[in-house]
């Protein structure tokens, strides 16, 4: 090794040491985190409560229609992994844009969706956010500033950089939050579009969610580091760590500082929550892969449980008021599925719409 | 202004082109590899830096992943970005952003945002460049929906089908010709000469053969109908195709009712290639009824174009091919 690569793999480590402490650091970090009083008013609280039940809800009423066969087509569900979503959106501002990803439905509620149109469209019906043509990973909301799931992982993040790139040239203000999940991080596209928002100093904050499995296949045997979070200092970049991607508050707070830094101008950031998806990889997986043992010890990190002790807890809610919430979360479900098998097929003239821009 | 034109190259055609639409609409930009200082690795933006700045003009590395995906966003989020591909062959490292994303985002999205951005391909053989420079790969274009495809023959034509291209709300493949970035034509310095997509131009009126072109072979096809008159009396129809997707079906088989011959000629694989679609939609028409002979097509050979340029040159259809091949039509040889 030459002097010169001598010193870069030093001035690595010490980015790295210096940008991701150790686990007891860092749980001292949390610890500190923990206890702080937070600032966000009673309503957005609730209102994150809200999100997190909506998912929850609306995945499990899903998963019980594909069990009945009512579901067309593919869908991948987002129950375990309410906050890593919530916790992220609640802390971007309006105008801010978001590619989602593969296992959309988190973020696409999060992004305030309407739940109606997102049923009939994973129904496949008319009345569907995409008029039944993109189903479940394809479910976009340009008007809010959700640029789309995506059917390819890691598909969105080179339209996440180029959205940023029109922020950047506009001079918008305004930031893009490119969400992907672990099985992204060994695409060619993850290192092209880092590299290319590092040297650009794009607007966007990469977030990986990391469910810890691509399928059937455990990340821990498709990369040679702890976490991909650590790549970042190939880049250039910060990159932050979400160690319990489980809790929302933990998510908002660590957001909360990235949006800020990456709306300063300051470029690109990379960071990475841990959670779980509670279910199989989409409605096909039996999920042989994982035991029953790791599934329950994960079911036990249950966001909305952890949200709601958190809220109780540090008496920001009443049990009763969150009762109100899941139970107002179920009814907007229900009327959901109710307002989409009421809704009429698409007509076969439809399927040969929208293909160009007028 | 709005008559005059000037003698100039395609190059030159490319960069008033590119130029008059981003002195026209801010959300204009060209983003590549080598756009700027260098001015393009076939000098097809020469000075633009200097006019537009690095801003609009943007050198990236070698990422054609992320310079497509994010010319992709940058266009559904209010710009009208310009790529520079350069060889069309690195394209192939573009074609999940522009097969599964900008292709179909639209649509998937039920007809919601568009996505107004132009690929800018060198394509085919003529300069040495051996295999993974030399392809003309709009077959594997035209085969998706949701791309527009377009390959102008004149400078004049480059001029107006870029324009439109920019202004088009769409993705759209554009082939430009390494061999012919030199070539001579008078082109309208009319700020706003902007051409049709969708719309063939019938480059020569004729009534015995019509000649289905497009692209780099347009110049040879043309030079063939001359020679062909001279010395035989035949009289061909030469259609200019310009636009590949969307496919001015109308002319072509307005042409070939016309004529009752056909030959179609591009300098693209024969197997698979976008004249072979053409042919077909012919032979399945009502225009099939009007033919006196069978359709022919002339392409360039299967194989990969080799470096030799002996060789490289045999492998794409000639003037004296074109003519042979005219004249079997009408039985003249």
């Amino acid at each position: 090794m030459s002097n010169n690569n001598a010193v870069q793999m030093l001035l690595c480590r010490i980015i790295l040491i210096y940008a991701f402490p150790t686990k007891i650091l860092r749980k001292l970090i949390m610890a500190k985190k923990k206890t702080s009083e937070t600032a966000l008013s009673k309503e957005k609280l609730l209102h994150m409560y809200k999100l997190m039940a909506d998912i929850r809800y609306f995945d499990n009423r899903v998963n019980q229609l594909v069990k009945k066969g009512k579901v067309p087509g593919m869908t991948h569900f987002s129950v375990g992994e309410e906050a890593a979503s919530v916790g992220a959106i609640a802390a971007i501002g309006e105008g801010d844009l978001i590619t989602s990803n593969h296992r959309g439905h988190g973020q696409t509620i999060a992004m305030e969706i309407d739940l109606n149109e997102m049923m009939a469209e994973i129904i496949g019906r008319a009345t569907g956010t995409c008029k039944g043509k993109g189903g479940s990973m394809h479910i976009a909301d340009l008007d809010k500033g959700n640029l789309g799931a995506n059917g390819i992982v890691g598909g969105g993040m080179g339209m996440a950089i180029g959205a940023a790139l029109t922020q950047k040239m506009k001079k918008t203000g305004k930031i893009v939050v490119c969400f992907f999940g672990d099985g992204a991080v060994n695409e060619g596209t993850f290192h092209e579009t880092m590299n290319l928002a590092s040297i650009w100093k794009l607007p966007v904050i990469f977030y990986s969610i990391n469910n810890m499995y691509g399928i059937s296949t455990p990340i821990s045997s498709v990369i040679n580091i702890d976490y991909n979070y650590q790549r970042a200092c190939a880049y250039g970049i910060p990159g932050h760590f979400i160690e319990d991607g489980n809790n929302v508050m933990d998510v908002y707070n660590k957001f909360e500082e990235l949006v800020k830094y990456v709306r300063e101008g300051n470029g690109p950031v990379l960071v990475e929550s841990l959670t779980y998806r509670w279910y199989g990889h989409s409605t096909s997986d039996p999920g042989k892969y994982r035991t029953k043992a790791e599934v329950d010890e994960w079911k036990k990190k249950d966001p909305l449980v952890k949200y709601s002790k958190y809220l109780t807890d540090n008496k920001l809610a009443t049990q009763k008021e969150l009762d109100a919430i899941e139970k107002a979360s179920k009814e907007a479900v229900e009327e959901s599925v109710e307002f989409a098998f009421n809704s009429p097929e698409p007509s076969l003239e439809s399927a040969f719409e929208d293909i160009f821009a007028p | 202004m709005e008559n005059e034109t000037k003698l100039m190259s395609v190059r030159d055609a490319i960069i008033m082109a590119m130029s008059e639409e981003m002195r026209r609409d801010e959300s204009v930009f060209l983003m590549g590899e080598d756009v700027g200082i260098f001015g393009g690795d076939f000098g097809t933006s020469v000075g633009m830096l200097e006019e537009f700045g690095k801003e609009r003009v943007r050198d990236t590395p070698i990422s054609e992943n992320a310079i497509s995906g994010c010319a992709i966003g940058a266009a559904m989020t209010g710009m009208r970005p310009i790529v520079d591909v350069t060889f069309m062959d690195f394209i192939v490292y573009m074609m999940d952003n522009i097969v599964n994303q900008a292709a179909k985002t639209r649509y998937m999205y039920g007809g919601k945002g568009q996505i107004p951005v132009v690929f800018r391909c060198a394509a085919g053989s003529g300069v040495g460049s051996a295999a993974q420079h030399s392809q003309s790969l709009e077959a594997w274009f035209t085969h998706i929906p949701g791309i527009k495809v377009v390959a102008p023959g004149t400078p004049a034509d480059v001029k107006g089908i870029l324009k439109a291209a920019i202004r088009d709300n769409n993705p759209v493949i554009f082939l430009e010709y390494k061999a012919q970035f030199n070539m001579k034509g008078e082109v309208p310095l009319d700020p706003d000469f902007v051409l049709p997509l969708g719309k063939a131009d019938i480059k020569r009126e004729g009534t015995d053969v019509s000649v289905i072109t497009y692209g780099r072979m347009l110049e040879r096809v043309m030079q063939a109908a001359e020679e062909v008159h001279e010395s035989d009396g035949v009289n061909v129809e030469v259609v200019d195709l310009r636009t590949l997707a969307p496919l001015d079906k109308d002319a072509v088989l307005e042409s070939v009712k016309k004529t009752g011959r056909v030959l179609l000629v591009n300098d693209a694989h024969k197997t698979g290639g976008f004249i072979g679609e053409v042919a077909a939609m012919i032979a399945e028409s009502d225009a099939f009824d009007y033919l006196d002979g069978r359709i022919l097509r002339l392409a360039a050979d299967d194989i990969p174009t080799p470096y030799n340029h002996i060789l490289e040159k045999a492998m794409v259809p000639s003037v004296e091919r074109i003519k042979k091949y005219i004249l079997k039509l009408v039985n003249k040889r």
